[in-house]
């Protein structure tokens, strides 16, 4: 039965940047693999998106953020889930993220930092993969 | 087995697990009952058994409407005002399923900036997962929840619905049906349906003008539904909406917010008063029980092995098909109130 539940996604915009088209591209994308796309909006803080993510019951986050405060609010997303016991949930994110930074967003516990560019046929079968190995507890 | 002999060491240990999250009031572990719900996981049904003791005390507020009538933007004033009411304040806000991938795009969210800034009001989307009339399936259940959870405030969103999808009025107290000058004139209005459910009508996005000749005609429409109205209806009189009221809003603008709550609470006081509310409610749980009817009714007549002796059986004595069918009948219906005896056929 819950092989055939859809993934439950939350695609969020932390912080201040008001660029959401590549989050809306993705949104669609996982949607059209037949995941249940939740979407935020602009300008949410870390505590509403981990709010968000806990009300939702969702199985992955995905962050897109193009402000640079990404080493600022990308660990907080990820210590609040800790806190909340939501480390379950497959983190991943993208936008305009350096190497270098996002090396060290993988070591914190982000899954994956896609760069601009990615194919969204790539992140579909990232979360695809990975999902399936991390069942809600 | 009645509610009254559950104890909570009979439960299953993961149900037992969210059921202490339920009662610590941790809303992680009311979202992933609400999960359970969604996706017919078996480990749903105890925990809904159990908590049925607890609900009935929430009010619930279903919002209805075409789609870009500004429902979501409306749905993020009231709930942000209950919550500054002090009153505990939920939403379920359900969004179409795509009929080809099964998927969806959720975006209430997007819509609720007061309702999320400083609030503790919870939110959950729902997709509609294939369910016509503008609610999941999901949805009633999932509602119980939210009253057992101790949620006072539960706001029903529907799907952008057209004419005919009226499920909400049968999940909800009060009905609002949300429309702008842009949905039609009052012949539109007049078509059969969600103008039928409404309890209270807004006329949303008076900013955009059109508004107050909108709300006149739907006033005259509804004075002449009154006037036409038989005395008796027959019993399904009181699911009628007894005395509809018209409001004009712009959701945007924050204007008829106050307005539209008061007049939820007036309709809800009448209808406490005239025993409509208790009338929707035993409504509510006689459809719930219809659908599951139907679902385990049809889940037994394509799987059940026993069906295919009993035709074979039949046919052996020479009864035919529609008289073995007609006779099944007699005896499921004969079984309707398992509690009283059974009546002669």
């Amino acid at each position: 039965m819950n092989a055939a539940a859809p993934i439950r996604v939350l695609i969020g915009k932390p912080g201040l940047d008001g660029h959401d088209r590549g989050a809306k591209v993705v949104a669609a994308a996982l949607r059209d693999r037949g995941m249940e796309v939740i979407y935020t909006g602009l300008h949410r803080t870390p505590e509403q998106i981990v709010d968000a993510a806990e009300q939702e019951d969702v199985q992955v986050i995905g962050l897109s953020i193009l402000s640079g405060s990404h080493m600022e609010l990308l660990p907080r997303v990820r210590e609040l889930l800790v806190e909340r016991g939501l480390d379950h949930v497959l983190l991943i994110a993208g936008g305009i993220i350096p190497l270098e930074d996002a090396r060290v967003l993988e070591e914190q516990g982000y899954a994956r930092v896609f760069g601009p560019g990615t194919p969204t046929a790539e992140i579909v079968a990232f979360i695809e993969d990975h999902v399936r190995s991390r069942p809600r507890p | 087995m009645t509610a009254g002999q559950l104890r909570p060491e009979t439960l299953p240990e993961d149900t037992r697990r969210i059921l202490e999250g339920i009662e610590e009031g941790r809303r992680g572990a009311l979202a992933r009952a609400i999960t359970w719900i969604e996706n017919g996981d078996p480990r749903a049904a105890p925990l809904l058994d159990f908590l049925q003791p607890r609900t009935g005390q929430a009010w619930r507020t279903g919002i209805t409407g075409p789609p870009g009538a500004g429902k979501s933007t409306l749905v993020d004033g009231l709930t942000r005002y209950w919550s500054e009411q002090g009153r505990k304040t939920a939403l379920l806000a359900v969004d179409p399923s795509s009929p080809f991938s099964g998927g969806a795009l959720l975006g209430d969210r997007v819509r609720l900036d007061r309702a999320l800034e400083q609030t503790d009001v919870f939110v959950r989307s729902m997709a509609n997962r294939g369910s016509l009339g503008g609610l999941a399936l999901a949805t009633g259940a999932a509602a119980d929840l939210l009253d057992a959870f101790g949620f006072e405030e539960i706001v029903l969103e529907t799907v952008g619905v057209g004419q005919a999808e009226v499920d909400i009025a049968a999940a909800a107290d009060v009905t609002v049906v949300v429309l702008t000058p842009a949905s039609g004139d009052g012949v539109q209005a007049m078509k059969a349906g969600l103008m039928e459910v409404g309890d209270v009508f807004v006329v949303n996005k008076a900013d955009e003008g059109g508004a107050e000749r909108l709300a006149a005609e739907l006033e005259q429409m509804l004075a002449l539904r009154q006037a036409q109205r038989e005395p008796d209806e027959g019993p399904d009189r009181q699911l009628v909406p007894e005395n509809p009221r018209i409001l004009v809003a712009s959701a945007r603008e924050g204007r008829g917010i106050e307005a539209l709550a008061g007049a939820i609470e007036e309709t809800r006081r009448e209808g406490m008063a005239s025993g409509r509310v208790p009338a929707l409610r035993e409504q509510r749980a006689l459809m719930r029980v219809r659908r599951l009817l139907a679902e385990g009714l049809r889940a037994a007549i394509w799987e059940n092995r026993r069906l295919r002796r009993g035709v074979r059986k039949a046919l052996a004595r020479g009864e035919g098909p529609d008289a073995f069918a007609r006779r099944l009948l007699q005896a499921i219906f004969n079984r309707l109130d398992p509690d009283e005896p059974e009546e002669p056929a």
